[in-house]
């Protein structure tokens, strides 16, 4: 009995050292491959010193990070200016817990599910650990004690809070098709077909609010560097500006990981393994986004929260009332 | 005593000295961040004793939500500093102390009814499902009230909108 325990305990270590290596380094390319795309948008190279094709740079701008000194304006409120970035770092993080990346794995004749954990409301979860996040942008401008660190966290939590709703009511039509609030279970409801093609309207939804909620061009407000130097995070130096960068890139990682659970159908796809596919997807999504921020101009305050508000939420409500009423009369 | 217990009456704690610093702390947004720290404790309360749902709905609109709100509120607003306001008089007192009667009188009753200690929590789960289908099918008409008052208080909220921008001469 003992012994099962500790082994169970040892396996959830293993798989959480996985899971959170792997998407730190993916955040951490992120950023490399951002970089590079947008050079190549904006006919230059980008960053290709360190290491072969700059392929050394995510380590180099780490190590300069650690170096930097870490700085705390006069007048700040010290305790909430130090762990702001860290509640922004770790509820980012703390998402990829509940993703599924793969088929369950048979070692020594035992499954073991490639799952952090399963819950069975884990797509409810992942929702509160996003709308938790604000707490860092809010938190982190306002102990800044600094008027465009206030203004960036003002906007960011208006933001954040108008299109965590058209986020969350984009998945409810998700939950009325795969009867479960589990994400296991979502991505197994998609073995024949994703969901996209079945509701290209939440998708095109939640893709919108999603890209709001990492604050990236043309969402990007909250940091908007001609009018708030860099909005909530200007005064912060060192790590801890590595932090809310760190949370940054790693929320772009788990929304798309998100988005591919949900609408591609999650780890499934001919030929390759399991996890090969769902990189892939989070690729996909994370390479649409960049091109998005090398298009697109920055929305005006007044287009943001319309958009939210008159747009997206509406069209969300009538598509759950539209798919209720679809599924109803397939059940008739 | 289980690890279940353990991790029970640990949460319980953390709700209990957060609650108590929320409500003693002279900061404003301080105090949130412990009532934020006290919902956290109350999400693992309700998912230890078998509410997942529960827990998380908490998590969602209490902490992310409606504190989220709060602090959006204290940021816009000047607030007085901590020096200037008077913290502990009779008429904050007061409330203070007939609720903390009322929740004794409360524990003395669950104690008495109990003496032998025999009801013990154990764990149990509802899942989202069984939540919804007895949320829905015993309890349509409350739930469907509830939405009625709240759509009320948002068509309100949006009069007084309207009217405070009519005032501005826009």
């Amino acid at each position: 009995m003992i012994l099962y325990w500790i082994s169970g305990f040892i396996l959830l270590i293993i798989k959480l050292g996985a899971a959170l290596l792997a998407l730190l380094l993916c955040a951490a390319y992120l950023v490399l491959a951002e970089r590079k795309l947008l050079a190549r948008m904006q006919i230059r190279y980008g960053p290709n010193r360190a290491g072969p094709f700059g392929l050394l740079q995510p380590i180099a701008d780490l190590i300069k990070m650690m170096a930097k000194e870490d700085v705390i304006p006069e007048g700040a409120d010290r305790i909430i200016f130090r762990y702001a970035p860290a509640v922004a770092a770790s509820c980012a993080m703390l998402i990829f817990a509940v993703v599924p990346f793969g088929n369950s794995l048979t070692l020594w004749g035992s499954p073991i599910p490639l799952v952090v954990t399963d819950l069975n409301v884990g797509l409810l979860a992942a929702l509160g650990l996003s709308s938790l996040g604000v707490y860092g942008v809010a938190l982190g401008g306002w102990a800044s004690h600094s008027k465009y660190s206030l203004l960036g966290a003002v906007r960011g939590v208006a933001q954040m809070i108008s299109y965590e709703l058209p986020l969350g009511l984009s998945l409810v039509p998700i939950v009325m098709l795969s009867h479960s609030f589990s994400l296991v279970d979502i991505v197994a409801a998609q073995r024949s077909w994703p969901f996209i093609f079945i509701q290209p309207v939440s998708f095109a939804i939640f893709f919108v609010s999603a890209m709001a909620e990492i604050k990236r061009i043309p969402f990007d407000l909250p940091e908007a560097e001609n009018e708030l130097i860099a909005g909530y995070h200007t005064e912060y130096s060192g790590l801890r500006f590595g932090l809310f960068f760190l949370g940054e890139y790693v929320t772009l990682v788990t929304l798309g990981s998100l988005t591919a659970v949900f609408f591609l159908g999650g780890w499934h796809g001919p030929f390759l393994p399991g996890v090969i596919w769902l990189l892939v997807k989070i690729a996909a999504i994370a390479f649409v986004m960049i091109w998005i921020r090398g298009t697109l101009p920055r929305f005006r305050s007044d287009q943001l929260m319309d958009m939210g508000w008159k747009f997206l939420t509406p069209v969300a409500l009538i598509n759950i009332i539209v798919t209720g009423a679809v599924l109803l009369m397939i059940s008739a | 005593m289980t690890l279940f217990n353990i991790l029970l009456y640990l949460a319980a704690a953390v709700v209990v000295v957060a609650t108590g610093f929320a409500i003693t702390r002279q900061n404003i947004v301080h105090a949130a961040c412990y009532l934020i720290v006290s919902f956290m404790g109350t999400a693992v309360l309700f998912y230890l004793l078998g509410a997942p749902l529960l827990a998380a709905l908490e998590v969602i609109i209490y902490a992310g939500g409606i504190m989220v709100l709060f602090l959006f509120v204290i940021m816009m607003i000047q607030y007085p500093p901590p020096s200037t306001r008077k913290a502990f008089s009779a008429k904050t007192w007061c409330p203070a102390m007939i609720l903390v009667g009322i929740c004794g009188l409360l524990a003395g009753i669950l104690v008495f009814a109990d003496p032998a200690n025999r009801l013990r929590p154990v764990a149990v789960t509802a899942t989202p499902q069984a939540f919804g289908d007895i949320l829905f099918q015993g309890y349509w008409f409350p739930v469907e009230i509830t939405s009625l008052l709240l759509l009320a208080a948002l068509i309100g909220a949006m009069y007084l909108g309207r009217h405070n921008k009519r005032d501005n001469g826009k």
